[in-house]
């Protein structure tokens, strides 16, 4: 678990090489950019079978929206990683601001729970930018730290600081899912950088101590969603619906599946959300077991690109930046699917490219685009502080 | 590590998948079906009833109505503002409207008027542009041509109730607004008129929104039920009835017992038991002295009076306690034991035989003879003439009403029978009662000399030979010479067919209500002094042709007052108009 640490004291500053552009895009990734068209095409096919093997009302916006978001993939890839790091900071507060934003906006609007920033052209949902925003930022913060830095429980206030003000904030709006998605992430990127194991128990039981505090100030819907989560068979027609006919029609599946658009419980809508959060269950009504086996194989195969473009950063970073956007596509992948099999309870979190959800499909470009910056300038170096 | 911990993860997903998907397979599949396919049941159309030359007497009229699909509407209130327009609808339909839409999902459409007129129907048809959501539909409502004049013997429908579903497991029966039989021939028939339920097995939503259909049945309809009425007679009865107050007529075939009128005035709307009654007018139905919600041909038990004295005069000559030429000197009254029995006649009507005694309802002839043959005799007669017992009429009810014997004294009171109680039943008073129907029962029966059973629905038995009755044909053409001479010279001799040829033959019969007591014999009190309903009921039974019986015919009218200027001309009437139309001459 120290090998990020230990590498990164050895890098040095021998000036990095620049690259043209033309050199840049050839160092693009092509097998990784084939997995992520793959992911956005069995995203379009979704979508097409959730209207009824139509192009309205989603497919199209969904096939338009992977264009756009791969055009800027592309451009972000060939931004300079120090450029990146530099702005890391400046990103990750501007997302905390459009958060409190949604916060402050919805309170005075007299709206209740608010997600969405109408920016005219396009309805920004910051929660789900923040997942990018904030591995940048505890990147940024990590890459001046050295293992006796993160020894120091002082030294770890801020970046937990930088994970817990969101948390609060997304779980306010309220949204579990991504609140917990946040705070996994960012445990993650503790453990990355060699926070040691015990801190984490002393964390987990303060956060265990605290459930009955955060139980008091739930709302009413989150606490049936976790209550029918162990128990779903007591409510089938209530909360528990949502669990119970997706395993129906997923089980339903078989082995190989229904076949492609004749997934009778996701076309009769009984299956609820089905081209957002339960995408996976059409998916797998349709294609069976091969077929949502091959699909998470898809994602596995991009989250461990992901890894292995971490692992060859030079800097510091880099590698946080890969590895955290990794793991962050992987807990995606993993929440949802676990949910939508009724393995954990039912969170709104989005499959990626996959769900119907712009913001949510270009927060996932834009974690492509970093992870093929990092790969396109892996060879960059940045001393450690040194940006 | 984390590597490792992921592929775990991952693992842990592949695994619930197969576990799902791979071993939990056909269970879901299963269930999944359970989730899509929805049987859904078609209403069978109720079979018509017609009389016995096809002319409607229970039919299914289309009924248009305004219905709302919520969903297809932008602003319900704007809709319905706008159907105001055309059809009002009063504040508490709005409220059960609005109930409605807020209770039940958008695409159920929520009914907003039943039976639209013409007008309004092509009104909505033309303003649809302005009234989104709402529709027009076709539905069948129960009509009877007749009306009143035909209300208990048809019966009614009426929607499904909780105890019917009890004892009958017929899946139809759990359509919305499904109905059903509840009285008459309507409940009688029911399972030849009701039909089966079709059964389409739709694909529906999660919604529970029909998809399309997968296979489909259609509903059985219900068959057509043939009734031997005639409809013509029907009217003409109630028609008769209706210049009374209240009372009853039944027109059978001597032959086969077929029935050809069966009226109770006053009857009620055929549609008071289609929707909820107020409490009020149950309340004046149910306390009208005419009882109209009772039909009074099967359900309403009189003393037969005079009419009675029918049974008696067979009694006693099958019992051969007298013979055909037995004759009494009537002085106007008897004195049995320490009571004394009076005759209609205050001077006495001299000697007289059978023939006298029916013409002119002598009392003491018939409280001579019934003494003579007894009670028991008397019962026995009775019964083998259809009183006292359920006629097995095709009806769900009917009253048995009662002659006394010796036995039945004994169970029902614990008393013996006093000889002197034989003398008031002898002239069909005291404790007996028959209906209206048992009455017509009886007169043709001793027309046709057969054992026929009425009915009502026209069937081929028609023809089947009937057991004869236990008299001699002599001793019935005894009573038979009485009842022409009650028609040629006796009490109904004002009443009597004029049309050579379709002259009739019957008995006169005033039934007391009241008690008429010393006093008022003195005072020289008449019943048709009295209040209505201390009034005498005013009875006829008869039959037709004199020379060949064919038709038999029983009236009752309801403090009538005397059966021979009240009864008997409606008899007359329904007997020559049976024999002109001769529905039986069909049979």
């Amino acid at each position: 678990m120290s090998w990020i640490s230990a590498s990164s004291r050895t890098s040095h500053a021998f000036g990095t090489p620049e690259l043209s552009l033309s050199a840049k895009v050839w160092q693009i990734s092509r097998l990784f950019v084939m997995l992520v068209v793959a992911l956005g095409a069995v995203g379009v096919l979704g979508q097409y079978s959730a209207a009824n093997g139509h192009m309205e009302p989603w497919a199209s916006r969904h096939a338009l929206r992977f264009g756009i978001c791969f055009v800027a993939m592309i451009g972000i890839a060939l931004i300079d990683v120090r450029f990146l790091a530099r702005m890391a900071y400046p990103v990750y507060f501007a997302n905390l601001l459009l958060l409190a934003g949604v916060e402050a906006y919805g309170k005075i609007g007299g709206l209740g729970a608010q997600r969405w920033i109408n920016l005219g052209f396009v309805q920004l949902q910051p929660s789900e930018l923040m997942k990018i925003a904030l591995v940048l930022g505890l990147a940024r913060w990590f890459h001046d730290a050295t293992l006796e830095d993160v020894r120091r429980p002082t030294y770890l206030l801020a970046p937990l600081a930088m994970i817990l003000l969101p948390v609060g904030l997304v779980l306010a709006q309220p949204n579990l899912g991504t609140g917990l998605m946040l705070l996994m992430v960012g445990g993650a990127i503790f453990f990355l950088v060699g926070v040691r194991l015990w801190k984490f128990a002393t964390l987990i039981l303060l956060g265990v101590g605290a459930v009955p505090l955060v139980w008091r100030f739930m709302k009413d819907y989150q606490k049936r969603r976790v209550t029918t989560f162990l128990d779903p068979s007591t409510d089938p027609l209530g909360a528990g619906y949502h669990i119970t006919q997706s395993k129906i029609a997923l089980g339903s599946g078989g082995l190989w599946g229904k076949g492609y658009l004749l997934g009778s419980q996701s076309h009769l809508n009984f299956l609820p959300e089905k081209q957002t959060d339960f995408i996976f269950t059409l998916l797998c009504e349709e294609w069976g077991f091969w077929g949502g086996t091959a699909l998470l194989t898809l994602f596995a195969m991009v989250v461990a690109y992901g890894i292995f473009v971490g692992l060859r950063s030079r800097n510091q970073f880099g590698r946080i930046l890969a590895l955290g956007l990794s793991v962050n596509l992987f807990l995606y992948v993993f929440i949802n699917t676990a949910m939508v099999m009724g393995l954990i309870p039912v969170v709104g979190v989005p499959l990626p490219l996959i769900s119907f959800g712009g913001t949510s499909m270009m927060a996932v470009m834009m974690g492509f685009g970093l992870i093929l910056s990092v790969l396109v300038h892996r060879d960059s170096r940045m001393r450690n502080g040194e940006i | 590590m984390l590597g490792g911990l992921q592929v775990g993860m991952l693992g842990l997903l592949g695994a619930r998948m197969y576990g799902l998907q791979v071993l939990d397979g056909d269970r879901y599949q299963m269930l999944a079906d359970e989730n899509r396919i929805a049987l859904r049941l078609l209403a069978p159309s109720r079979g018509t009833i017609v009389d016995r030359d096809g002319i409607a007497l229970a039919r299914n009229e289309r009924n248009f109505r305004a219905v709302l699909v919520a969903e297809r509407t932008q602003s319900v209130e704007a809709t319905l503002d706008a159907v105001q327009a055309i059809v009002p609808l009063a504040e508490a339909e709005m409220q059960r409207v609005l109930r409605d839409v807020a209770r039940k999902r958008g695409f159920v459409p929520v009914l907003l008027r039943e039976n639209l007129s013409w007008a309004q129907v092509a009104a909505i048809e033309v303003h649809a542009p302005d009234l989104p959501g709402v529709a027009i539909e076709i539905g069948d409502v129960r009509t009877y041509p007749l009306g009143e004049a035909a209300s208990h013997l048809l019966g009614y429908v009426r929607a499904v109730s909780e105890p019917d579903l009890k004892d009958d497991r017929d899946p139809v029966l759990s359509l919305p607004g499904f109905k059903i039989g509840k009285d008459g021939i309507e409940r009688q028939h029911d399972g030849v008129l009701r039909g089966g339920a079709g059964l389409s097995e739709v694909e529906v939503n999660a919604t529970g929104r029909s998809i399309r259909e997968l296979s489909r049945q259609d509903p059985k309809d219900g068959a057509k039920l043939t009734l031997a009425l005639d409809a013509e007679l029907q009217k003409l009865a109630y028609a008769r009835l209706a210049a009374e107050k209240s009372g009853a007529a039944v027109v059978l075939d001597v032959r086969t017992g077929a029935i050809y009128a069966l009226a109770s005035f006053p009857g009620v709307a055929p549609d008071l038991f289609a929707h909820t009654i107020s409490s009020t007018m149950w309340d004046e139905l149910m306390q009208s002295a005419t009882t109209p919600l009772v039909n009074k041909a099967a359900d309403g038990v009189y003393a037969p009076g005079s009419t009675f004295k029918i049974a008696t005069a067979l009694a006693a000559l099958q019992t051969r306690a007298v013979e055909p030429d037995h004759t009494v000197v009537c002085t106007g009254s008897v004195t049995f034991g320490n009571r004394t029995f009076h005759c209609l006649s205050k001077h006495g009507h001299g000697r007289v035989g059978f023939t006298q005694a029916f013409a002119h309802s002598c009392n003491v002839f018939f409280y001579d003879v019934a003494s003579r043959a007894g009670i028991d005799a008397i019962h026995t007669a009775s019964l083998a003439l259809g009183l006292g017992q359920r006629t097995g009429i095709d009806l769900p009810h009917e009253r048995a009403g009662l002659v006394p014997s010796q036995a039945w004294k004994k169970k029902a009171t614990g008393d013996v029978w006093h000889a002197g109680e034989t003398l008031s039943v002898g002239i069909g008073q005291g404790d007996v009662r028959a209906s209206p129907l048992q009455l017509a029962l009886m007169i043709a029966r001793v027309a046709g000399g057969e054992a026929i059973v009425p009915h009502l629905v026209k069937d081929s038995a028609e023809q089947k030979a009937w057991p004869r009755l236990p008299f001699l044909p002599r001793h019935l053409d005894v009573v038979k010479a009485g009842l022409e001479a009650v028609c040629s010279s006796g009490t109904a001799m004002r009443a009597q067919i004029r049309e050579p040829g379709l002259q009739m033959a019957g008995k006169t019969g005033t039934a007391q209500v009241r008690a008429i007591s010393q006093e008022d014999r003195d005072e020289g009190v008449r019943s048709d002094d009295m209040d209505w309903e201390d009034r005498d009921h005013a009875l006829f039974v008869g039959y037709a042709p004199v020379a060949s019986p064919r038709y038999a015919c029983a009236v009752v009218v309801e403090h009538g007052g005397h059966g021979n200027t009240v009864a008997a001309p409606i008899a007359r009437d329904l007997l020559l108009e049976v024999q002109k139309r001769d529905p039986g001459a069909m049979a």
